[in-house]
């Protein structure tokens, strides 16, 4: 077994075809496939190297073992991201214990949009840093999200779940995603704003 | 017109191709008038692109061997109770 990917790229749907039927090559072909998104997924939620690792191990495993069980109601990469966004969020859990705060807590709506910083960006600032460098900024900037706000950020914006699909993984409402989804994306404005406006076109910020 | 509030309240909506047109009449009416708003809009936009441009980092090399490592163990135990 190796976990290199085939030279043409096998249908998602018949992949878990052959690996429902049995083909353990089948399914480690969607491990291949998904095993980058799955820890990133996983390190964005926990912000935790050693909890990411636990989670990409459990959530494959467990997959296999329920492989059977897939309804097949939705995509594969939408059940492997749900199972380990639960592996996720009960090691976020854990380590909060000590200050449990239910992941359906009312947030708080309206008044707190963060929009203090208003100017415009350099041009392609992608272009100003090495890849290294703006995935730092970006987890840097990811990490100081609540973690309800987070995860709905990365859920939504980053692995490209739809709104419908985050409220059913997290267990919350439609609205409760969108209102968190917003907060999250004026957050991330604000902090990519700072890092990447263009110099001496601050004329908004005094508003 | 709107306010600020209400139009970053309705700023989702907004980003969102599959608005409908009216409603984006609506908000862009507002956009339109205020420059702050234009700018908000501009870089929310450029924050999701510069986010949705990032390919997943390769996990590390002895992270992955250790998921496949547990992975043929389980498998290798599934064929053994077979």
């Amino acid at each position: 077994m190796t976990s290199s990917s085939h030279p043409t790229l096998v249908d998602e749907s018949e992949l878990v075809s052959r690996a429902q039927a049995g083909e353990d090559e089948a399914f480690s072909e969607l491990v291949s496939r998904y095993q980058n998104k799955i820890y990133r997924l996983a390190k964005n939620i926990t912000q935790n190297n050693e909890d990411a690792e636990d989670v990409l191990q459990e959530a494959f495993l467990k997959a296999y073992s329920h492989l059977k069980g897939f309804q097949r109601n939705s995509r594969f990469y939408t059940w492997i991201v749900r199972i380990a966004v639960n592996e996720a969020l009960m090691k976020l859990r854990k380590r909060r214990s000590d200050r449990t705060v239910p992941l359906d807590e009312p947030v708080e709506t309206g008044e707190e949009a963060v929009t203090r910083e208003i100017a415009v960006w350099d041009d392609n600032p992608e272009q100003r840093y090495s890849h290294e460098e703006m995935q730092q900024i970006l987890d840097d900037a990811v990490e100081d999200l609540k973690p309800d706000f987070r995860t709905v950020f990365v859920l939504r914006d980053i692995e490209e779940l739809s709104t419908e699909e985050t409220a059913e993984t997290l267990g919350i409402s439609i609205p409760a995603v969108k209102s968190r989804l917003l907060r999250a994306r004026l957050a991330l404005r604000e902090k990519l704003t700072r890092k990447f406006k263009r110099k001496g076109e601050d004329v908004f910020a005094h508003l | 017109m709107l306010t600020c509030k209400q139009f970053l309240e309705e700023l989702n909506d907004y980003l969102d191709p599959s608005i409908d047109p009216e409603t984006k009449r609506h908000l862009e009416a507002h956009v339109c008038e205020c420059p702050n708003c234009f700018v908000i809009v501009d870089t929310t936009v450029k924050t999701l692109r510069v986010f949705r441009g990032m390919e997943p980092q390769a996990i590390p090399e002895d992270l992955k061997n250790r998921l496949w490592a547990a992975l043929e163990r389980k498998m290798a135990a599934k064929k053994r109770s077979a």
